[in-house]
């Protein structure tokens, strides 16, 4: 399928670039709707990618990339079900999410996430598979989990490890702060920070640089330089399942969703 | 040697960001105080603070947690928060 359009975001492919728009309001977050049409595209990705050089993965939500896993849905849904049901449907979610960021990240495509406002949590995460991030200077990173007793979840701990010195790692977890675009080019994690509104038109711009170099020469230098973290991410999903049924995560949960907080993305 | 002189005062620095605030979220500046609540005057939610702090960040060329601004509403106590990492 060269085209989509679905509920939470749309593909297409243009002069030898798939470009990916996640379009789900209020931000992009990923429950059910969006897992199930990222799974669609990791499996119409090998058929894509024979035509392309390059994925650029945006958003055309005004309030930034992706806010993150639907916290909301992972309440209500947790709240229907018993503890062990509960544990088991985590489980799969987790391993399916994992699957595609798995596809996204190895794929012999050269990925660029263009990024702007929020990018939270599992849309951090999203961006982490990318080989390159092109920031717009009003975005923001973030990994919020431990606030609700939680670890990262869509392998972002590994990838970020996989990227950057362990210090920033662990500033950036354990405190649960946010960092501005600059910052994240400072310590190596943004490739380019361009003026607001600019990340897409950029990422083009890279990725036709990109059609210029031998395809199969790219895909060597890739797979050379940015290994799949496997047994990380395997652990990843075991301490999350471990740390889910606990009852901080329930009440981090409730304490999200039922918040009149003007700052409930805020740490 | 540094100067204490140089450094801005909290009533510059409330200024400064009471300039921003008006000049982004379009909000006539003489519609806004220190003392105010800047959800309440501003009309801002969650995502729309981030997209402040970025502005401050920007501007005073300082880098504040968001944890610092937990519990803090008012134009004036934001000031001072950017006013202890200048």
């Amino acid at each position: 399928m060269k085209t989509f359009s679905g509920k939470a975001l749309s593909w297409s492919l243009k002069d030898g670039a798939i470009e990916v728009v996640l379009d789900r309001a209020p931000c992009n977050e990923i429950g059910s709707t969006t897992l199930e049409e990222l799974e669609q595209f990791a499996a119409a990705l090998a058929s894509l990618q024979t035509d392309a050089h390059a994925l650029i993965i945006s958003s055309a939500r005004t309030e930034g990339f992706c806010a993150g896993a639907d916290l909301r849905e992972v309440y209500r849904r947790s709240q229907a079900m018993a503890a062990t049901a509960r544990l088991s449907g985590i489980r799969d979610f987790l391993e399916r999410i994992h699957r595609v960021m798995n596809a996204i990240d190895a794929a012999p495509l050269t990925t660029i996430a263009a990024v702007h406002g929020v990018v939270f949590g599992g849309g951090f995460e999203l961006a982490l598979t990318c080989d390159l991030i092109v920031a717009d200077k009003m975005a923001r990173f973030c990994f919020p989990e431990l606030r609700l007793g939680l670890i990262p979840g869509f392998g972002g701990i590994p990838r970020l490890k996989r990227d950057l010195g362990n210090a920033v790692v662990r500033d950036l977890l354990l405190t649960g702060r946010s960092i501005n675009a600059t910052k994240a080019q400072a310590v190596g994690l943004v490739s380019q920070v361009v003026a607001e509104g600019d990340a897409l038109r950029v990422a083009r711009a890279t990725a036709a640089q990109l059609a210029k170099f031998d395809r199969e020469t790219a895909i060597a230098a890739k797979q050379f330089i940015k290994p799949i973290p496997h047994d990380e991410l395997r652990r990843e999903i075991d301490t999350f399942c471990d740390l889910f049924t606990r009852p901080a995560v329930e009440a981090g949960l409730r304490k999200f969703v039922e918040s009149t907080d003007a700052l409930p993305y805020l740490p | 040697m540094w100067q204490n002189s140089a450094m801005p005062t909290l009533e510059n620095t409330t200024a400064e960001i009471l300039q921003l605030a008006a000049q982004h979220f379009k909000v006539p500046r003489e519609q806004l105080n220190a003392g105010d609540d800047f959800f309440k005057t501003l009309g801002i939610n969650s995502l729309q603070a981030l997209d402040l702090l970025t502005r401050i960040e920007q501007h005073f060329h300082i880098e504040l947690p968001d944890y610092e601004l937990q519990g803090v509403s008012d134009f004036r106590t934001l000031a001072e928060r950017i006013q202890s990492r200048l």
